[in-house]
This record gives C-alpha cells, structure tokens and sequence, in this order.
C-alpha cells in the first residue's frame, strides 16, 4: 500500500510562541481512515488543518501523493474537508453547494448535476427532493450527509473530518457512522478523522493516533488501542468505560 | 393643482424630474463604483477601515449648502453646475455604500469563509460565489439609504444652478408660490418613495434564505 498523506517533521508555533505541533511525523496508508483523539488543545485539529495548508508548518513539510504541491488551490480541490458546522453555504441550493468545486473548475452543467445526483444518492439523500432545497430546510444530520458529498465532489483522494459528527444528537450520529462506513467501503478515499470521542473512532479507524500537547503520544491499529498500557490510554479506556461502569454500579446498588 | 397651472409648468416638471433622477443617477454609479470596490479592499485591509470609514463620514456631516459652495470655485468642476452636483451627491452617497459593503462581508459567518478557501475556491471565486452574495442585501440597503438621501440633497443642487426639481422649490420660494414649492417637492418624494420601494425590494430578494444566522 502506498502512502497517501504524509506528515515530515511538522511543528506549528502559535502567535504567543506556544508549540501547537513539535516536531509530528505521521505517514497515512492510502485508502485507510486514520482516528486522531486527543484533550481539547492536543494539536489534532492543527494537524488536520496543515494537511490542506490552512495552517502554514513552520516547519516540516506535508506531503500528498510523495508529493509536495505548491500551488494551494489545486492541493485543496485534491482534499475534501467535513467539519462539525458543515459549513453549507446558506444561500445556494443543496445541488449548487455540493457542487461548487465542480462549478469553480468550470465543468459543464450537465456533467455537474450528474455527478451531484450520484453524490446525493451515494450519501442518502434523494436528488430530487433535496437538491432544490437550502440548508436550512435540512435537518443537521442531513446536512451532514450533503457536507460529504460536497467533499467528495471533486474524487478527493483525502478526506479530512474535524469533529464531523459532533454536534449530531446520539442516534443521528450512529446513523452517520454507519453511513460513513459503507460509503468508505464503496468509496477508496484515505480518511483522516479528528474525533473526541473514542467509541466513534474504534468503530470507523483502522488506526487511532493518540496526541498531547502538541506530540503524538500512541499510534497503533485500532484493536490494540483499549489493550495499550499508555497511562495516557489508561485515562481514555477509564474514561471510555466509566458510562456503563457507572450504571451498573448503581443498577447493582438498587437491586 | 389646477389645470392651468398644469398645463403651464406640467413640461418643465417632467424636465427637471429626468433632470433630477440623471443627477442621482449618475451620482448614484459613480457612488457605487467607488464604494463597493474600495468597501471589498477594506474587508481584505482592515486596518484601514476606520480611517477611511471616517473620513467619508466626515464628507456626509458638510451641510449640503456649503459643500456645492466648495465646489464652485474648483476648475472644470465649476464650469458645469451638473457637475458639480454629481460630485458632491456622489460624496454623500459614499458613505452608506461603503459601510455597509464593508460590514456585510465582515459580518459573515467566518466559518463560511473559512470551509470556501478550505475546499480550493480562488480568491475571486470566493468574493463571487460566497462573499458577495451573502452580502448583497447588506450592500442593497446601503445603496437604499443612499439613494433616498441624495434624492433630497439633490433639491439642493438647484441653488448652484444644476437644475433638478429643487428649481421649481427655489422659484417658489423666492415667488411665495406654494403650488410651485409642491410641483418640485411631491415629484421628489415620490422619486424617494420608489426609488426606496424597489432597492427595498432587491434587498428583500437577496436576503440569505432561512431563519438560520449566518453573521457574527
């Protein structure tokens, strides 16, 4: 397999001289969804964002492909990127917001709405009755769905996804990830997710990179994470368990 | 007003009322083209906003009298009274356009601007597709205000002799002939009525869909 992102020796330093990244090197195997969790802070949303050079390394360089590209429209249009806010544009139609990159190349009409059309289904969304309408008419978790396949659009290679499904409500995230997963099955594309939550990122990663101020602390396939004696996962594992720990204790205690 | 007097000032109402909308008119494009441009330049050097913000400010507070004064004496400017009008109405409308290009933009969710340079839209394509639309009823109600202040301050030009309704209030006044004050001062509402109604309406058109806040 070969790489698809790599990052060499990347550090990102704040305006207040703060170190957000020290030094990070990581290598993503094409085709593969990579989990980066960390505490709020940890530099894994700086990471995400020197991919697609929205945050300038200081130093380091980030490479697509074995390559690195100079001209920063061209690398971005090669990367989709999901946040949590989708960031639909309020004003365009689902149909136009999925498909502006394709509208920024200057491909034609026809061949854009097809390629929207295929988008929308391969997310879930019906074509015909969602394209027409405007982000607000959609609930968030659809939004969602339509954020991906804006993303996808372009036959990004790389997908980036800060949080993707953070602001959706239990059941609607369960949703997405299960969509997620089968679109990744029918999609090759290297997925590089940023995530809190470690239930998300064992049940979608192959792969799950740990990070702490500003360094990569554990980076192992994902079945081997809950078995790391890491104190660092220790504390996430603990974390991670206490919810049904917690339960049980106090069904036991009331039986 | 009676018929006599109709028939008696009726041609050189219509005159000096298209006498009237080319001085806003051409004030009006000449505003615009300066303003919206140089309100996207603000967005793109912030540090520059307030200076410039204010300084077209300060043109808005010179009454109106004393600014076709200034003007007067200038070479070329002062040979055509109209020109005279389309430069000191264009300074007033300056100000209306120019802020509220400046803070439609700015007033963007940044979120927006950040996910369009994020997925490889170009500079331009980014003020296009995403900037401006999402500030075009911002930079309609700006032109609105604009518009309707500089048809009033037109009346005015009439006393450097650049004609436009305002004409028919000065003879009026100087004859006490109220019929005549009016024939120059109801056409130059009803200009401001529709001139409102219809910015009012494109406002209204371009506002961003939904009940969701896309500003800060």
């Amino acid at each position: 397999m070969s790489t698809a992102l790599e990052f060499r020796d990347i550090s990102v330093i704040a305006a207040n001289e703060r170190r957000l990244l020290d030094r990070v090197s990581l290598a993503i195997e094409e085709g593969t969804v990579t989990a980066i969790i960390g505490r709020s802070g940890s530099g894994k949303t700086t990471l995400l964002r020197t991919a697609n050079r929205m945050i300038e390394p200081a130093s380091g360089e980030v490479l697509v492909a074995g390559a690195s590209e100079r001209d920063v429209v061209a690398l971005r249009r090669k990367i989709g990127y999901v946040i949590q806010e989708t960031g639909l544009f309020p004003h365009l139609t689902i149909e136009r917001n999925v498909g502006i990159i394709l509208e920024a190349e200057g491909r034609p009409r026809e061949q854009r709405s097809d390629r929207v059309r295929e988008l929308l289904q391969l997310v879930g969304l019906d074509p015909a009755s969602f394209g027409h309408r405007y982000p607000h008419q959609l609930s968030g978790g659809q939004r969602q769905r339509a954020g991906l396949a804006r993303a996808l659009a372009a036959e990004a290679r790389i997908l980036l996804m800060d949080e993707p499904f953070g602001a959706l409500d239990p059941l609607t995230r369960a949703e997405m990830q299960d969509m997620l997963r089968d679109l990744l099955k029918r999609v090759k594309t290297t997925v590089l997710l940023v995530t809190h939550d470690l239930d998300e990122a064992l049940y979608l990663a192959a792969r799950i990179v740990l990070m702490k101020e500003g360094k990569i602390l554990v980076d192992v396939p994902s079945d081997k994470f809950l078995r790391s004696d890491h104190p660092e996962v220790v504390s996430y594992a603990t974390a991670f368990h206490r919810g049904t720990s917690r339960k049980s204790a106090h069904e036991g205690g009331t039986a | 007003m009676s018929e006599s007097f109709l028939s008696q000032y009726g041609a050189d109402i219509s005159t000096l009322t298209l006498e009237h909308l080319w001085l806003t008119g051409a004030a009006m494009l000449f505003a615009a083209a300066v303003a919206i441009p140089a309100g996207i330049w603000l967005t793109r050097s912030p540090r520059w906003a307030k200076p410039v913000i204010g300084l077209t400010n300060v043109l808005q507070t010179i009454p109106s009298l004393a600014m076709f004064g200034f003007l007067l004496p200038l070479p070329w400017l002062g040979e055509r009274a109209a020109r005279i009008a389309i430069v000191a109405l264009t300074a007033y409308a300056l100000l209306p356009i120019l802020r509220n290009t400046y803070t439609g933009i700015r007033g963007i969710d940044p979120t927006l601007i950040e996910v369009a340079r994020a997925i490889g839209l170009t500079g331009s394509q980014r003020l296009l597709k995403i900037e401006l639309p999402l500030a075009a009823s911002f930079i309609f109600a700006g032109l609105r205000t604009a518009t309707v202040t500089c048809i009033g301050i037109a009346t005015i030009a009439a006393a450097v002799g650049a004609g436009g309704l305002g004409e028919l209030i000065f003879r009026g006044v100087a004859s006490v002939d109220n019929r005549l004050v009016l024939a120059g001062a109801v056409p130059a509402a009803l200009l401001a009525l529709i001139a409102d109604g219809a910015l009012g309406l494109l406002e209204r058109r371009f506002k961003v869909p939904g009940p969701e806040s896309t500003r800060r």
